[in-house]
């Protein structure tokens, strides 16, 4: 057989039948359901009179919606919110699927639930319909987001309609330097192919600095792949996702362990591999990045100024131009100028324990500026449950931020955490969007240390530099 | 689905690219447990202001865009979030094809499951569509399905590349689950070596 990627493998071992025209039904090992993109497709599947196909590999926990303040055990305000809630509990419970509820300890955002439950292991099939599914990747899976009328078709099928996607390996070498993160890493990455240069790849990350990454750092690199355009990105699995998965409540046990590992050995990119397109940095030169405008693409390094419309070409003169004016920045202007009134760490993409840990570094002892408004978002209960014993919620409290209950949150705003017009946000979220954290809001998206800087000092603020 | 019926109607230039999943229909309208009734909230925070009148230079809201059937958008349509919600508010509001040199992934393949057309076309064409598309109610651009053509007033026509399968379902107006429930025996049989072979899964 000729030399396969990491992505060709996972790919043929889940070829459930192939069209001579090379549409394939991918077989799918686990569909993860939040309330927000699933109701129609339950509401499909009732019409239909279908069950799901495959309960037992279908996890739904609610998480867009939900309140992050103590008082949600009282019940969702919002009607809609609580409509759509509902929803889901009572298809989980219709459909005999796997459920974590608002009150359970385990709720938390599905692609940190996931994980962390063990639900996530190498070389399986992952989809969710949330575009940050590419978390799961860093597991070594092929994990992306689907829509709803495929959410429908996977609960009924446990298939998926699909054509192979291209590969294209990102290989980040080296080491990284100090105050330098995953986030960092990820962000850069799409600073220099754009948020559509992955479009029609797989991306595998690779190199030195990948591998010494924790898995929580591998989730971030991955969790963002979508804002690069790519569907999924992966990571080849190692000692250090071994070490991760072992003994989590759904991770394999006794013999099936062994011989899971002993597959799982086995997913890896073959030397001499075909990439149909390759990135390489070096880990050294990453710095702390930020973004200046309306899309993950606008990435500086936090040392830059803010950029010219002139210094772009084609449609994204006029499109930076746009971006400066939804901004309020002035071309020019340090980065590290910027004053910053909101802060939000949590996310899919950083609301990991390892995440908190880096913001108690910084704040440990001090306090966030005067009007500063500065919250912490665990992902899940359970990090919530670990942050606190390990005394780091006592941290963030002492220094004023907002201690919360597990949920997307302000991410997306789709519940009450949300900005103002004008208010300007340092984010660990994954997307800069024009209203993504509230109709006007301004988001820079930054790692956890930086928001964290940011938080204390009321400005942008180079981590590196920050004592 | 309904099967997708050629269209000669208006196009409305968006010549902004990434125009993201977040700007067609904002995080506040999935808050819905239904499919239908978004496309009084396409476009939303760009269509209205704070007050929620409509914006007057807004390109959906000029008279001669109105019932426009056609988008020519800049580079990159639809990236961002997974949302079908977005074409479900495209064709509540009466689209039926969008026009771009490139589109996100996961949008190009929810726009086929909701009898969209989005077509991918060269810089150059796009530029030739989007000059068209300025001209509001004197431009009428035509869309041909079945021979893969899209034709600007003045007829001049360009060729598109589409992927056979989603073609033959558009056109048919298939539904993927009633297709794929055809082959469940094929799945029966995978599903019962895979599990032999991964029974950790």
């Amino acid at each position: 057989m000729s030399a396969q990627t990491l992505y060709d493998k996972i790919w043929d071992a889940h070829v459930a039948h192939e069209a001579e025209d090379g549409t394939c039904l991918l077989y799918i090992d686990r569909h993860l359901v939040h309330e927000v993109t699933s109701p129609q497709a339950f509401e499909g599947l009732r019409t239909a009179g279908r069950p799901v196909r495959a309960p037992e590999k279908t996890i739904a926990v609610p998480d867009h919606n939900v309140p992050t303040t103590e008082d949600r055990v009282n019940g969702i305000e919002n009607e809609e919110s609580r409509i759509q809630v509902e929803a889901l509990d009572k298809n989980a419970r219709d459909f005999g699927i796997h459920y974590y509820p608002v009150d359970d300890v385990r709720q938390g955002v599905v692609h940190i639930v996931g994980p962390e439950q063990g639900w996530t292991l190498p070389g399986m099939t992952v989809v969710c319909g949330d575009s940050h599914t590419a978390t799961h990747g860093a597991f070594g899976s092929i994990a992306h987001g689907i829509g709803t009328s495929e959410v429908e078709h996977v609960l009924a099928t446990q298939t998926l309609i699909q054509k192979k996607s291209l590969n294209m390996k990102v290989e980040i070498t080296g080491k990284l330097m100090p105050g330098v993160t995953a986030k960092d890493i990820t962000m850069t990455v799409i600073g220099e192919t754009g948020t559509a240069g992955g479009t029609g790849y797989v991306i595998e990350y690779c190199g030195e600095a990948i591998r010494d990454l924790s898995m929580e750092g591998r989730m971030t690199v991955c969790n963002m792949a979508i804002e690069g355009g790519a569907r999924a990105g992966l990571i080849a699995p190692d000692q250090t996702t071994y070490d991760y998965v072992k003994g989590r409540p759904h991770a394999p046990k006794g013999t099936d362990w062994d011989a899971a590992l002993a597959y799982w050995k086995t997913l890896f990119t073959d030397d001499d591999a075909h990439f149909d397109k390759v990135i390489t940095l070096k880990g050294e030169d990453i710095a702390p990045a930020v973004t200046w405008g309306t899309s993950p693409e606008d990435v500086l390094p936090i040392t830059g100024t803010v950029p010219y419309p002139s210094d772009f070409e084609g449609g994204k003169v006029v499109a930076a131009q746009r971006a400066l004016d939804y901004m309020g920045l002035t071309a020019g202007q340090k980065l590290t100028d910027i004053k910053i009134d909101t802060v939000f760490i949590g996310s899919c993409t950083n609301g990991r324990i390892e995440d908190f840990r880096a913001v108690a570094e910084i704040v440990k002892g001090k306090k966030i500026k005067d009007g500063m408004r500065a919250m912490i978002v665990p992902g899940s209960g359970l990090v919530r449950a670990q942050a606190e014993e390990e005394g780091l919620a006592d941290i963030f409290k002492a220094a004023g931020f907002e201690w919360r209950m597990a949920g997307c949150s302000m991410c997306l705003a789709m519940n009450p955490d949300q900005l103002q017009p004008g208010e300007r946000c340092a984010a660990t979220s994954n997307r800069n969007f024009e209203g993504r954290q509230g109709r006007g809001g301004r988001t820079h998206l930054v790692s956890p240390a930086m928001a964290a800087a940011a938080a204390i000092t009321g400005h942008l603020t180079d981590v590196r530099e920050f004592g | 689905m309904e099967k997708f019926e050629n269209v000669s109607g208006v196009a409305a230039p968006m010549p902004l690219i990434n125009i993201d999943t977040d700007m067609i229909i904002p995080k506040q309208f999935l808050k819905t447990i239904k499919r239908s009734g978004l496309g009084v909230n396409l476009f939303d925070e760009m269509r209205y202001d704070d007050d929620g009148n409509e914006i007057e230079s807004f390109v959906l809201n000029k008279p001669a865009y109105r019932n426009a059937e056609i988008i020519v958008a800049g580079d990159n349509f639809g990236c961002g979030s997974s949302r079908e919600h977005a074409p479900w508010a495209l064709k509540d509001f009466g689209i039926k094809v969008v026009v771009s040199t490139s589109f996100a992934d996961i949008f190009y393949s929810n726009c086929f499951k909701n009898g969209i057309l989005p077509i991918k076309l060269a810089p150059e064409q796009v530029a030739v569509l989007m000059e068209d598309a300025e001209r509001g109610e004197n431009a009428r651009i035509s869309v041909d399905l079945a021979a893969q053509t899209i034709s600007a007033t003045d007829g001049t026509e360009f060729h598109f590349e589409l992927d056979a399968f989603k073609k033959h379902c558009l056109l048919n107006g298939l539904d993927d689950i009633g297709l794929t429930m055809q082959k469940v025996d094929a799945i029966d049989k995978f599903e019962a070596e895979y599990s032999a072979r991964t029974p950790w899964v």
